[in-house]
């Protein structure tokens, strides 16, 4: 399992351009990152995740 | 300042005509569009918060597009989670500015100043434009200029209180001492308010719960955009001195209409 977002997701296997698609988030609006670093756009095709992975994605919302 | 002088707000060399930076915080998407152009505001502010996929708006698509976004850090409670969450915000692809905002209690929402210094002294040399929120104390505002600050933003009462210029005296004290813009952040609540923190020499307000809160948001961002423009022409005037007590007649004291 891959730790997305603070929840364990079954995205193993999965380049972060294909999870980003399957789960469902616009990729032009999120800013990833992977395993405690960020991860430049670049480098959503050729990172494929695995188990244990970890994953953050933001993105800009209405804030002070 | 010369009657023709462009006067403008400079913020890590970008220069601004608009003294008044708009939180878009707590108030719908909708809003956003008609808020940033009644208050004429040319700096956004945002939060970055993990993204969820059952929400499809982005935001980005209501802000006006020769805006200004100034990311904040909200969530920090130390430098550290500050400058993740700002590299983020520059990697999500709107420019440089970052406005840190590090707290470590979510009853007062106070800024930690100490933890807010080393967030800047860290961003300033990734060549981030640091615009930092703290508790107005000078000698922690002069370390956030040393540390490379482009301003300070200090705090007029706590955060969504809309309580006013609670901390006058001490923003007072930044304006006269410090090198740099003094963004007053926080608790401004009415346009009076701003137009007396303009009138004391503040360079810019920013607020967001005085406008989410009012009955009608635009007609609000509007009554703002005038009163920091009137506080801000007050100030270049130079105010009226006052008394320290009795009278002084306005009217001439000769030919009166008496023997």
């Amino acid at each position: 399992m891959v730790k997305v977002n603070g929840e364990d997701r079954a995205a193993a296997g999965f380049s972060v351009t294909g999870w980003l698609q399957e789960a469902g988030y616009q990729p032009a609006a999120v800013a990833v990152e992977y395993n405690g670093s960020i991860l430049g756009r670049t480098a959503y095709d050729s990172t494929i995740l695995k188990d244990d992975d970890v994953l953050e994605i933001v993105c800009f919302m209405g804030g002070g | 300042m010369e009657k023709n002088e462009e006067d403008c707000l400079v913020l890590g060399g970008h220069k601004f005509h608009s003294r008044f930076i708009l939180g878009s915080g707590k108030y719908s998407l909708k809003l956003i569009e008609a808020a940033v152009q009644d208050a004429g505001a040319e700096i956004v502010t945002l939060a970055v918060r993990r993204a969820n996929t059952k929400e499809h708006e982005n935001i980005l698509d209501y802000i006006p597009k020769q805006v200004t976004l100034l990311p904040n850090t909200s969530g920090a409670r130390n430098a550290e989670e500050a400058v993740r969450i700002a590299r983020l915000a520059r990697e999500l692809g709107c420019g440089d500015f970052i406005k840190i905002e590090i707290m470590r209690d979510s009853k007062y929402l106070l800024p930690d100043n100490q933890e807010t210094i080393r967030a800047t002294d860290i961003l300033a040399r990734e060549g981030f434009v640091v615009l930092p929120y703290m508790y107005p104390d000078l000698n922690a505002a002069r370390d956030l200029v040393s540390a490379g600050a482009a301003a300070v933003m200090p705090l007029a009462s706590p955060i969504g209180s809309n309580k006013g210029l609670a901390t006058k005296e001490f923003i007072q004290i930044l304006i006269d001492e410090i090198d740099r813009p003094v963004i007053v952040d926080a608790g401004i609540g009415s346009p009076s308010q701003a137009c007396e923190a303009m009138e004391m020499g503040a360079a810019a307000i920013m607020a967001n719960t005085a406008l989410a809160t009012a009955g009608n948001l635009p007609l609000m961002a509007a009554a703002f955009r005038e009163a920091i423009s009137a506080g801000r022409k007050a100030y270049l005037a130079g105010l009226g001195r006052v008394l320290s007590r009795g009278a002084a007649a306005s009217d001439p004291l000769t030919g009166f209409l008496r023997d």
